[in-house]
């Protein structure tokens, strides 16, 4: 109940900020009789007034995980975020292998398979991005390799 | 015989050793996406077309590629509801109500073996409806409009929303999502970038991949963390491969049956394969009677929802090739593939690019003896691939995500919206809103914008032009039925819920 409600709330004032700033769009000389304002707009308030059935209407609460798995949850996203930042300075293998290493760990906490998922993931994929469908992958920081 | 004629072109390519090479290397990989607990087709072919396109294929090859993984996807995927009870996607949960009893009965074999032979009738017939129909409605979508492609994309969303989910106001808030991040970037008609906060990283807009990815792919990686993946532990032993004979031949009728429900039902834009295995599961159940013991472990229980649901995905690609238009997750994934090469779906497409279009016809075709003969006499293989855990599965679905996206832009930043994607994705799917309409939102999005200002750049700004043709007014009609109707038969058509042990 509580999450519908608290979800159509956030909808709807996500939309009215959308409606909000497709209303400043630059609009240029050549306009039609549409304009690049309209559908935006239109679509903003289809979804404001969704939100709104939403905080009316909810559907029952789901099961939200308890506060130990929102917390690998957590770590996670930030370890995929350092991730994606870490993918092109640090090159392929290091990265790769502690990411999934963490994932590993995260879905079935045993350290020593988690480290060798991590490894063998790595290594595994590198051989087969770089030398089977070639892509353009540096294994290695770039410092290392020179 | 324009069809014969036609075709014969289309084997030409298709029977090129590399198209055949990459149709059954694609046929062997769909399968075992399908096979993998957690990752059905539409996840399974979303982190595959990055690489498919960094692997620089012309477009038929990487079409043909592409297409032969979403059909083996759709065999796979009843390896995993049978002996797992483990629905790869939605439209699989029907196969998992007789399938997985019949499983735990100790007969795994013959479920496996009679829901091959049911996918292979469900794909083989849709496949030759597809190549009929297809040609005609190609030809009936010359005479649409951008007032009728408008009407069109917005009966999309309806049946997407009404039929294929369970609370109208969520579905029409995941179209809202996705069409509102189709806005995002330079609009195209003025040249000037919009809703994009300045951050110049949004200029050309965000890129539907990353999108699907995220929402997918990156999502069922959160859901495993969350269940630590206890979900896989149980499972049935497969023990030896015979052939039913006489249980195939009684469900013949069944097959046929259901494939031609199937068929019809995979063409409704936005409706899909879901609604495909659902109705032809009713269907022979309410045939069957009492008597016929659905939901026990029968024979026609397992064949009615595969060859309805592989039926499906064959009646999906016709509003997919013919009008742009997906009928479900996985086409509009397929419709992501095309606008990646640079393929513009439509009628179009029968007239400027019929080597793509008959070349696939012809591909579906063979992938569907590949994948009859792997699924029936080699169906162990991909029984092995079952016993990969979760907890190597998944960190390699991450990292191939991650590789697939970074190798189309390069930059940091989609990958952060990927994760980010992942995120919405789990929130979305704990609160019951489907995801499916995100994506459509995001491919259609700028399409259906498009029609809408033609439409009123010929009528000069008059709104009523939208409802001046007799098609247009019969896609509003059916738009509308298609989302209110459900509100109120939702009480008569409720969905089987997954058996439980």
């Amino acid at each position: 109940m509580a999450s519908d409600r608290i979800f159509g709330a956030v909808v709807t004032l996500i939309a009215l900020a959308y409606i909000a700033s497709a209303t400043q769009i630059q609009t240029s000389f050549m306009a039609d009789p549409v304009g690049p304002k309209t559908f935006p707009i239109i679509i903003g308030a289809v979804a404001a007034i969704c939100g709104i059935i939403m905080t009316l209407k909810p559907d029952e609460e789901p099961e939200w995980p308890e506060l130990k798995t929102m917390g690998s949850l957590l770590i996670a996203v930030v370890v995929l975020v350092g991730y994606a930042y870490a993918l092109k300075p640090l090159g392929f293998i290091l990265p790769t292998a502690v990411t999934a290493a963490i994932l590993s760990y995260q879905i079935n906490p045993q350290p020593a398979k988690a480290a060798a998922a991590g490894v063998g993931l790595s290594i595994g994929l590198f051989v087969i991005f770089k030398f089977a469908l070639g892509l353009s992958l540096f294994g290695l920081p770039k410092f290392v390799t020179g | 015989m324009d069809l014969l004629s036609n075709l014969a072109m289309g084997f030409d390519i298709a029977l090129s050793p590399f198209t055949l090479m990459l149709a059954v290397f694609g046929c062997f990989i769909g399968t075992i996406i399908g096979a993998l607990p957690g990752l059905g087709p539409s996840n399974g072919v979303a982190i595959l077309i990055p690489l498919t396109f960094s692997m620089g294929l012309d477009a038929t090859s990487a079409l043909v590629l592409m297409t032969a993984v979403y059909y083996g996807a759709m065999y796979g995927g009843r390896i995993s509801s049978i002996l797992l009870n483990i629905p790869g996607d939605e439209p699989a949960l029907m196969t998992t109500l007789d399938g997985y009893p019949m499983a735990k009965q100790g007969r795994a074999g013959d479920a496996l073996v009679i829901s091959g032979v049911a996918s292979f009738v469900g794909a083989f017939l849709s496949t030759i409806g597809l190549m009929l129909l297809a040609p005609l409605l190609a030809g009936v979508a010359f005479l649409f409009g951008p007032a009728e492609y408008f009407a069109l994309y917005l009966l999309a969303f309806a049946t997407l929303g009404g039929i294929g989910s369970n609370n109208q106001a969520k579905a029409a808030i995941a179209s809202c999502i996705g069409l509102g991040i189709a806005m995002i970037g330079v609009d195209n008609n003025s040249g000037l970038p919009r809703l994009t906060g300045g951050n110049m990283h949004l200029f050309d807009g965000i890129d539907f991949l990353v999108a699907i990815v995220g929402l997918f792919a990156i999502a069922e990686v959160f859901f495993f963390i969350e269940s630590h993946g206890k979900d896989t532990s149980i499972g049935v032993k497969l023990d030896k491969v015979t052939i039913p004979v006489r249980e195939i031949m009684g469900s013949m009728v069944t097959m046929v049956r259901s494939s031609a429900v199937g068929f019809v039902a995979g063409i409704l834009p936005g409706a899909g394969a879901s609604l495909g295995s659902f109705l032809a599961y009713m269907t022979e159940k309410s045939i069957a009677g009492k008597k016929g013991g659905f939901g026990t472990g029968v024979a026609k229980g397992v064949a009615a929802p595969e060859a309805g649901n592989n039926a499906a995905a064959g009646g999906a690609l016709v509003p997919m090739l013919t009008l742009g238009v997906p009928g479900s997750g996985t086409t509009a994934v397929l419709l992501a593939l095309l606008m990646t090469l640079n393929i513009t779906p439509g009628p179009t497409l029968f007239t400027d690019r019929p080597e793509v279009v008959w070349g696939l016809i012809a591909s579906l075709l063979i992938a569907n003896f590949v994948l009859l003969v792997m699924n029936v006499p080699m169906v162990k293989v991909f029984v092995k691939i079952l016993m990969v855990p979760p907890w190597i599965l998944l960190p390699g679905v991450t990292m191939v995500s991650f590789v697939g996206i970074y190798s189309l832009s390069g930059s940091y930043f989609d990958l952060v919206l990927m994760v980010a994607f992942g995120m919405l994705g789990w929130v979305l799917r704990k609160l019951d809103v489907p995801t499916v309409p995100i994506i459509l939102g995001i491919l259609l999005g700028g399409n259906m914008e498009d029609a809408l200002r033609r439409a009123m750049v010929l009528s000069d700004g008059d709104w009523t032009y939208l409802f001046s043709s007799g098609i247009s007014i019969g896609l509003w009609t059916v738009a509308v039925l298609g989302f209110v109707a459900p509100m109120f038969l939702r009480r008569y058509l409720t969905k089987p819920q997954r058996i439980t042990d």
